[in-house]
């Protein structure tokens, strides 16, 4: 098992004929992924490297069976793609698309949360589950299946703890980047929570940074709802208030959202938390000891 | 209250902004010179009001807010604001105002809360003060409401407000009006902070009404959407920007100045920021943050480097990468071709992990750099750099 993407993922991607979308959509393929279709308005009927093109995700879905997409346009464009995609019926939805308007964003995450399906992004990496399906842009080849699920707000930080816990032998079920914008459609708490119901994954790491208080919030849901051991991270100790650090997200106002209160409600409610990425390994190197011995 | 990430604006824009969607202001305008001050000022009558135009608040103690009652006090006033130093902020422009009437003060706003995912719309009949202290001491004195994004600003929401903040009765219609509207601007607008403080009551006017009026404007425009607000887009204000700030973001790459000695460069912004902390707890202080963003290509980090070393404090260069879609050695090409352009003083650190590492590494070799030292952990690497920088 894994979540979000998997054996069953069926990938249609919005923005396939562009630069981008077309060169990740083709690394996702040759990983493994089952790319069934793409959507490029006025280019139905053509093809990119055998997958075929459809003019709107509706006739994709219905032509291909689609239950995935990867949002790929650009930002004026996408909360829009995001929102065919829904009305086409597609079950999770990856918007890696970076820059989309807030208010854009606002409408979409309430409509999604309403009608059920899943989204995760934007401004994000996508979702990997290590031997089974790649959807975004993580370098695959870091990452070995396994029993550690992560989530991330941020892309290299994750292939930089992914990593560190690989040199130490960890494989991973999934990983998960949910974006560094303030208004995602999947949080900390919704990724965690499929993870303590995936029966693969035996252990969390969660990669938070400053800015809001979804950290916080999240320190109170392991509590109460997660059995399965969650180390955590969290960047942006040095970060100076006022100022956006590179993640629309990431932004201390006032005395709410920095790093050590992030910690602190962290550590508080049991969760360890490493200092630096390697720490981070290490702990959960700790943890996988323990639930074996 | 304290913004997210956006264009901020001055009041005058603003008020202007307010005005487009029908929120009442007073009558005003704007110069950049005594003389033009004083011809607004003759234009709008008096008493008025000058007001200098900064992004900082506490303008008030600071004098660079004064009434006129007359042509000579507006040019005594005009002169005296017209260059003043306010918090660090030097006055280049002034709003001249007509004067208003207030009967009470009062606070509305309407935040971008992510937390919530919704906006919230906030109302105090404690305006006119620091509304942050109203917050703490007294948080009951402040309505709050969410609303729908999907079903927007009702009457009833307004009513609701009103009728907790304690509104006066008689001018519970015209603030709720002014509410909706400040709802419209703040969607139309594409706002992340629309705020009003002082909410001015006007005394009875001819037939015996009570008014409100916006005596202050506090917006926050979406960044991210400007493409769509050609108007707003204009209103960016790119001389308070740090000099090597705006040289980062016309080359496409995300900088922050910090007050540290430690040059550093990364590729992602989780990544950055988990630099700069391994760095501080290896008793280093970085001297800002800087993304050369995924997929960097030679001549970005090239630039980087400039940007960088435009810093004077640097006394050292912590480059760290973990390649995804960046390829290790296009950054090392990046590097030795900055290293060719610009006579380099300072010692760096690299440490280059992921896509292309060993040949990213195998270049910096063969290219012998002076002063230039690979690492292979993050750890290393920052205790490395804070141990040159000394």
């Amino acid at each position: 098992m894994s979540i979000l993407v998997g054996d069953s993922t069926k990938l249609v991607v919005t923005g396939l004929t562009g630069r981008e979308g077309q060169f990740h959509a083709l690394n996702n393929r040759r990983y493994g992924t089952d790319v069934v279709a793409g959507v490029t308005p006025g280019k139905g009927g053509q093809a990119v490297e055998g997958i075929p093109v459809f003019n709107t995700v509706h006739d994709a879905v219905e032509e291909t069976g689609a239950n995935t997409a990867m949002v790929f346009v650009p930002a004026r464009f996408a909360a829009d793609s995001v929102l065919e995609a829904a009305d086409a019926g597609v079950e999770t939805i990856v918007c890696i698309t970076e820059g989309i308007p807030a208010h854009d964003m606002l409408r979409v995450y309430w409509v999604l949360r309403a009608s059920g399906q899943r989204l995760v992004g934007p401004n994000c990496p996508g979702v990997l589950s290590p031997g089974k399906a790649n959807v975004g842009i993580i370098p695959a080849d870091f990452f070995r299946p396994g029993n550690v699920g992560v989530v991330s707000r941020s892309g290299t930080l994750t292939y930089q703890i992914g990593n560190e816990l690989a040199q130490r032998g960890f494989g991973n079920s999934s990983i998960v980047g949910i974006g560094g914008d303030p208004v995602v459609g999947s949080s900390f708490i919704d990724i965690i929570g499929l993870y303590e119901s995936d029966p693969e994954t035996e252990l969390i790491v969660m990669c938070g940074e400053i800015g809001g208080d979804e950290e916080e919030r999240t320190a109170d849901f392991i509590a109460e709802h997660v059995s399965k051991p969650v180390v955590a991270y969290i960047a942006g100790f040095t970060a100076p208030p006022g100022k956006t650090m590179g993640h629309a997200g990431a932004i201390v106002s006032g005395t709410s959202g920095t790093a050590a209160a992030k910690a602190e409600a962290l550590e508080a409610r049991g969760v360890r938390v490493g200092r630096t990425p390697t720490e981070v390994a290490e702990i959960a190197a700790d943890i996988a000891r323990s639930l074996r011995g | 209250m304290a913004s997210l990430t956006g264009v901020d604006l001055l009041e005058y824009q603003g008020k202007q902004l307010f005005a487009r969607h029908g929120v009442p202001v007073p009558s005003g305008a704007h110069a950049t010179t005594v003389e033009g001050a004083v011809a607004a000022a003759d234009e709008l009558g008096y008493p008025c009001v000058i007001k200098a135009q900064v992004q900082i608040g506490g303008r008030g103690k600071a004098g660079g807010i004064k009434l006129a009652g007359n042509r000579r006090e507006a040019e005594e006033h005009a002169r005296a604001i017209l260059g003043m130093d306010i918090r660090g902020f030097t006055v280049h422009e002034v709003w001249v105002e007509q004067a208003s009437q207030i009967d009470a003060e009062y606070y509305a706003s309407i935040v971008f809360d992510r937390s919530a995912r919704r906006p919230l719309v906030m109302l105090s009949t404690k305006g006119g003060m620091d509304i942050e202290a109203v917050a703490e001491e007294d948080p009951d004195a402040i309505a709050r409401l969410h609303i729908d994004p999907l079903l927007g600003f009702q009457d009833f929401h307004a009513r609701r407000l009103a009728f907790d903040a304690g509104v006066d009765g008689d001018v519970i219609r015209p603030v709720g009006a002014l509410l909706n509207r400040l709802y419209d601007a703040f969607v139309a607008e594409e706002a992340m902070l629309v705020e009003v403080n002082p909410m001015i009551v006007t005394p009875a006017d001819g037939s015996g009404r009570r008014g409100v009026a916006a005596l202050d404007a506090k917006v926050t425009l979406d960044d991210n959407s400007l493409f769509r607000h050609a108007e707003n887009a204009e209103l960016r204000n790119p001389s308070a920007e740090d000099p090597q700030e705006r040289m980062a973001k016309e080359r496409g790459l995300t900088y922050v100045k910090l007050d540290g000695d430690i040059g550093i460069l990364g590729n992602g912004a989780g990544l950055v920021m988990s630099t700069l902390d391994v760095v501080a707890q290896a008793g280093g202080r970085p001297a800002n943050f800087l993304d050369a963003g995924g997929g960097s290509r030679a001549e970005a980090i090239t630039s980087a480097v400039e940007v960088i070393l435009a810093n004077q404090n640097v006394k050292a260069v912590l480059f760290n990468i973990f390649g995804g879609i960046t390829r290790c050695d296009e950054v090392s090409r990046g590097l030795i071709e900055a290293f060719g352009q610009m006579d380099v003083k300072v010692p760096f650190v690299v440490r280059l992990d992921g896509t292309n590492d060993e040949a990213g590494r195998e270049l910096l070799e063969e290219a012998g750099l002076p002063n230039v030292h690979v690492e292979s952990t993050m750890l290393d690497a920052a205790a490395r750099v804070v141990e040159l920088a000394e």
